[in-house]
């Protein structure tokens, strides 16, 4: 075996005084050899970027290093002067970051920023055909034209792919690479997945690969390091960690990742709770008092149903108009046309009067649990604030509220505290609850998981699961993720740029999709070739 | 932390605090320490600080200096403040609305403001003053009249991004009306903005009245500081101290208001005031 | 941007821009409707020394027997062909008398804004490079007094220390009366009588000018772009330079364009202060005379000024940011 081009040797990263704890990163030993790609994977605030940043020597100010070495090519990067580890950056050591969009500077042309790491480091000669063949070799679509685009005229894709030419362009050892699908599309995610595999097997480059995703790991990693709480707690062959977990957390982690197993349909009720029929919504960009702006469809000609106890996934990437189409159904957006039949009545046409009483029986959880909780009031206010805008005594609803708070696994004490004192997983469950709160017939979910850390995830993805059986409701579930949609839906609806492209049972829309874009989508599965070891846990 | 606590971090502001205290004293205090009219003659004109009884000397007409400035306090605040209410009031109801309502409603408001805050201000409260005659209304209106815009943007931008978070949808989704929701669930969370513009705006106005009535565009029936200084203009020469110290007054009096604005800003912001960039050197 | 893409830009600012200008003679005709008594009086002054000749004359230019939205268009077609009126006072045109005034304030205006920017500008980047040090603190102690001082009160102390003290510069106007100066010899002399008014006008904008560059350039150091560069390899001055201070300006420019009225308002009170022969004292000069068809002519010809202030100002961003779309 090779020597590894990158040793981190016990490094230990303080926190300021009063933080979460004493050390951000504590004694993490890693290597990554020439060629290979090591995944580091955990969940938020596990300590994983933190040490791709201390290899780096991008490290926050007031983050210091208290122990440990990091040795590249030899040479503690840690003794290195400022200078001297500038010279090493962009040069040996290249870095690919999360967000895409923020990344690049935006007044400066996309060529220059590539060539300004030609340039720093004193490489002379025809940057520019440099440039090109970079562009060239991420696949970008017409080199000559984007080396003098301004990063804003990039989408979110092409612009990683510009950060990996950035980070490759003078040929460096390693690669580091922070969470650097994250932000994008599956079917974007893959193709860089794909672009960093191949581009790291034909120059031999080793990537230390930050991720939370175990899809991500199977489908890239050679060797996987896995943390929690700023420690190493199981490193080794990606298969063999992957199929067989050993350290408790890696099992509950490996458990908790949606396996995507196509959950057995239930018998279809008679009832249609829901049709919704040619439902059509465009927004205008740009235009002003004087002048419209030009319309840009965001759901075109949408029809489906939902029968009494089913759940509907509709499946989509971000910009597909899932959650327009979503937010037509409860008119937080007002669709151009078509109608929304709940149980037969049409509820566009109501005024804000005649649609108070649907309001109550058709309820929403929200994506952003963050977001999705005012901030100024108590968790009991915002539970009760629906029953008693409908009409129910504060104090009958101040009491219903402290079972639903039980009913979500929540502390009833909760009531008289503010939204920021709990975790993204507990607030989420206050939104169910706030949900739950008018006993509606119909939940709609908007990406009710997707901002959450895989665990979290999973007792979430439980918990609706639970309440929908118990209550006997009717669900629509929007989510980018397949693996999510295909556990929890009996249906499935597939939306690309507005338009709902296929549907069908869940079974029929994995197993045998009729549409290209399905198959496309499916494809993109990160680690669709690994199913998660059921016995994990 | 508490939002004491951390406004008391900022020893800046605990010195405006401090300074502001004093000076509402003083406009408070101003009939018993200066048991006169401020206009009265008292002694020997052009008296420098510490003759002749005048702590900080009498002006051209032998009036005291010193019994000015402590007079003028209360009118720098009452204008300063019920100014800054009628721009709050103006701004706020515009902003919320325009970020609340959107569509041509929120175009036709912010081309509205936006034509006022081309208009220059201090032009235009000079102009409002001059052709509706110098009083105290009169300056109240015209220093509100220029202050509203800014109140606008700041409450629409709040509004506007505050609207489309998932809180107000789900709010709408719970049946809550539009009013209720823009009162109960967006406007707390856009009041801290507002508060610490409201601060730096009073200081803006007390700014602007003594601009006012250095020009001579005063109410002729109240000593104020812009006054005083204006009347020492032409012999700054022979009395520095008529023009000096209620100079001193207005920049304290600002300070102050500018020191609490920002002491206001880190205590209601508090992740805005850590977030604090690392520029090299 | 390309030149064709430019022009349209400008085009397009222009009508705006055109519409502004007329909105405001339209506020202006409402506001003389609004103030009491008739406008004819209103623009004579309350003084009551107008002669009944000079208020026939101008009920007639107002054309007061006919209908509003006539005399609308009468005032719209006078303002808009420079026909700003007639001082009394001066026996001369509102707009000859702006005419002579101009180059004045535009010359103390421009002198104070490119003062304020530069030095404002560089100190602001100055205190965020060290940021947290003595310098810093310094820094942001000056802004704030200049930001906390009335501007006239600061031009007063500068005339007692500068001129009645020191005696190094002249306290008022714009040269020497008497000396007939030509040539080099007279821009001398005209460049040290404008020192003091333009550091008076300049100081408080150069506070705000630092405050906003400071805060702007610690925002972008914020940003992950300036962390791409760093892992570029980047050396720190250069991420400065290249990175952080052009974008930090945008928010500079902007500011600019909207402080624009300020400057020429606080002209006023610098001329009156420094008897400056501008509009600003001009404007001064009406006030105590309640000469107010020349008062409204200045008002009319500093917002047109902010206008075209303005209409620069977009232009220069349009120019540094490649974001914006030409509408």
């Amino acid at each position: 075996m090779t020597a590894p081009i990158l040793a981190i040797e016990n490094l230990t990263i303080g926190l300021p005084i009063g933080g979460d704890r004493a050390n951000a990163v504590e004694g993490v030993s890693l290597a990554v050899n020439p060629g290979e790609i090591l995944c580091v994977v955990g969940e938020s605030g596990s300590g994983k970027s933190m040490t791709a940043s201390a290899v780096m020597g991008l490290l926050p100010k007031g983050l210091p290093v208290r122990s440990g070495r990091i040795l590249f090519e030899g040479n503690d990067l840690l003794a290195l002067s400022p200078e001297a580890f500038r010279r090493l950056r962009g040069v040996r050591l290249g870095m690919v970051f999360q967000e895409p969009m923020t990344a690049l500077n935006p007044l400066m042309r996309v060529g220059d920023q590539i060539g300004e790491a030609f340039r720093v480091h004193g490489e002379r000669g025809d940057v520019r055909a440099k440039v090109l063949a970079l562009l060239e070799d991420v696949r970008l679509p017409d080199p000559p034209s984007i080396i003098d685009a301004y990063p804003f005229r990039l989408s979110g894709g092409q612009r990683q792919r510009v950060m990996i030419a950035m980070a490759l362009a003078l040929g460096p050892s390693v690669l580091i690479a922070d969470e650097p699908t994250t932000a994008l599309d599956v079917t974007t995610q893959m193709q860089i997945l794909r672009l960093i595999r191949g581009l790291q097997k034909d120059r031999g480059t080793g990537v230390l690969f930050i991720t939370h995703d175990f899809g991500v790991v199977a489908e890239i990693a050679d060797r996987v390091a896995v943390m929690q709480h700023g420690r190493v707690v199981e490193q080794g062959e990606a298969r063999a960690v992957l199929d067989a977990p050993q350290h408790p957390y890696t099992k509950a982690l490996i458990a908790a990742v949606p396996h995507g197993r196509v959950r057995p349909a239930e018998a279809a009720h008679a009832d249609t709770v829901l049709k919704v029929a040619g439902v059509a919504k465009s927004f205008r960009r740009g235009g002003g008092l004087f002048r419209r702006g030009t319309p840009v469809a965001a759901v075109a000609d949408a029809a489906f149903s939902l029968k009494k106890g089913e759940t509907l996934g509709l499946v989509g990437e971000s910009g597909s108009g899932k959650s327009t189409l979503a937010r037509c159904v409860v008119k937080l957006v007002t669709p151009d046309e078509g109608q929304v039949l709940f149980h037969g009545t049409d509820l566009l046409p109501l005024g804000r009067g005649a649609m108070q009483p649907y309001r109550s029986r058709i309820q929403m959880v929200f994506q952003d649990p963050y977001a999705s909780l005012n901030p100024r009031r108590r968790v009991g206010d915002i539970i009760a604030e629906g029953p008693v805008t409908h009409g129910v005594p504060r104090e009958q609803a101040r009491a219903r509220a402290r079972d639903l708070l039980a009913l979500v696994q929540l502390d009833p004490g909760a009531m008289d505290r503010f939204p920021h004192e709990f975790s993204g997983g507990q607030r989420q469950r206050i939104g169910i609850a706030r949900a739950l709160a008018l006993e509606p017939e119909l939940l709609i979910a908007d990406e009710p998981v997707s901002a959450l850390d895989v665990s979290v995830q999973a007792q979430i993805l439980a918990l609706l699961d639970e309440i929908r059986t118990r209550l006997g409701l009717t669900m629509l579930f929007i989510t980018h993720d397949l693996r999510v949609a295909a556990q929890v839906c009996d249906r499935i609806a597939v939306m690309q740029r507005g338009r709902i492209v296929e549907m069908g049972p869940t079974a029929e829309v994995f197993g045998a999709p009729r549409h290209a874009y399905t198959r496309e989508l499916l494809d993109a599965i990160p680690g669709k070739a690994w199913t998660p070891p059921l016995e994990a846990a | 932390m508490s939002f004491w606590k951390r406004f008391a971090r900022n020893i800046g502001a605990l010195v405006g605090l401090a300074i502001l205290v004093l000076v509402g004293l003083m406009a408070v205090l101003a009939p018993v320490l200066f048991p006169f009219s401020p206009w009265e003659m008292r002694g020997i004109p052009f008296m420098g600080p510490g003759e002749a009884g005048f702590l900080l000397g009498s002006d051209s007409l032998g009036r005291d200096v010193a019994a000015g400035i402590a007079h003028g306090a209360l009118v720098s605040f009452l204008v300063g403040g019920v100014s800054t209410v009628a721009a709050l009031a103006l701004g706020v109801t515009l902003g919320a609305v325009a970020g609340y309502g959107g569509g041509w409603i929120d175009d036709a408001i912010m081309r509205f403001t936006e034509f006022f805050q081309t208009i220059p201000s201090f032009v235009l409260a000079v102009v409002l003053v001059a052709i509706f005659t110098p009083s105290i209304t009169s300056i109240v209106v015209a220093i509100a009249v220029v202050s509203w815009p800014p109140v606008t943007r700041v409450v629409r931008a709040e509004f506007l991004s505050l609207r489309s978070r998932e809180f107000v949808q789900a709010a709408e989704v719970l049946g809550r009306g539009p009013i209720a929701i823009m009162f109960t669930e967006i406007l707390p969370n856009a009041l801290s903005p507002i508060i610490v513009l409201a601060s730096l705006m009073v200081a803006t106005a007390i700014l602007l009245e003594s601009s006012l009535s250095f020009l001579g565009l005063g109410d002729p029936n109240l000593m104020s500081w812009g006054f005083m200084i204006g009347s020492g203009r032409s012999v700054i020469r022979i009395a520095w101290w008529m023009s000096v110290f209620p100079g001193v007054a207005i920049f304290l009096t600002v300070l102050a208001l500018n020191l609490v604005g920002e002491g206001l800003n880190d205590a209601l912001n508090p992740r805005l005031a850590r977030r604090r960039g690392t520029l090299p050197a | 941007m390309g030149a064709a893409k430019l022009l349209r830009f400008l085009a397009a600012r222009s009508v705006k821009a055109a519409i502004v200008v007329l909105a405001i003679v339209v506020f202006q005709f409402v506001l003389i409707r609004l103030a009491p008594g008739d406008p004819a009086s209103v623009i004579a002054g309350q003084s009551g020394a107008a002669d009944p000749l000079f208020m026939e004359q101008l009920r007639a230019q107002f054309g007061l027997d006919r209908p509003m939205h006539e005399q609308l268009l009468i005032y719209l077609r006078d303002m808009l062909t420079l026909d700003l009126g007639f001082s009394h006072r001066q026996q001369q045109p509102v707009a000859t008398l702006i005419g002579e005034r101009l180059p004045a304030t535009l010359l103390l205006t421009l002198t104070a804004f490119l003062f304020a920017v530069t030095a404002g500008v560089s100190l602001g980047v100055m205190a965020a490079r060290r940021v947290g040090r003595a310098a810093d603190s310094l820094i942001t102690v000056i802004a704030l007094t200049f930001y906390a001082t009335p501007i006239f009160w600061v031009g007063l102390l500068l005339v007692l220390v500068f001129s009645v003290w020191l005696e190094w510069l002249p306290s008022f106007g714009m040269f020497t009366v008497g000396a007939d100066l030509t040539g080099l010899a007279y821009a001398a002399d005209v460049a040290k009588h404008l020192i003091l008014p333009s550091l008076t006008l300049g100081l408080f904008f150069l506070a705000i000018y630092a405050r906003l560059a400071r805060a702007s350039m610690l925002e972008v150091a914020d940003q992950d772009f300036v962390r791409t560069a760093r892992a570029k390899g980047v050396p720190e001055g250069r991420i400065v330079r290249a990175h952080v201070l052009r974008n930090a300006l945008l928010p500079v420019i902007t500011f600019a364009g909207i402080q624009a009225g300020q400057l020429v308002g606080g002209s006023i009170l610098v001329e009156t202060v420094f008897a400056w022969p501008g509009i600003g004292r001009l404007a001064f000069d009406a006030l105590l005379a309640r000469d107010y068809a020349t008062l409204l002519g200045v008002f009319f010809c500093t917002a047109v000024m902010v206008v075209v202030f303005n209409l620069i100002t977009d232009l220069l961003y349009a120019l540094v940011d490649p974001r914006v779309e030409v509408a």
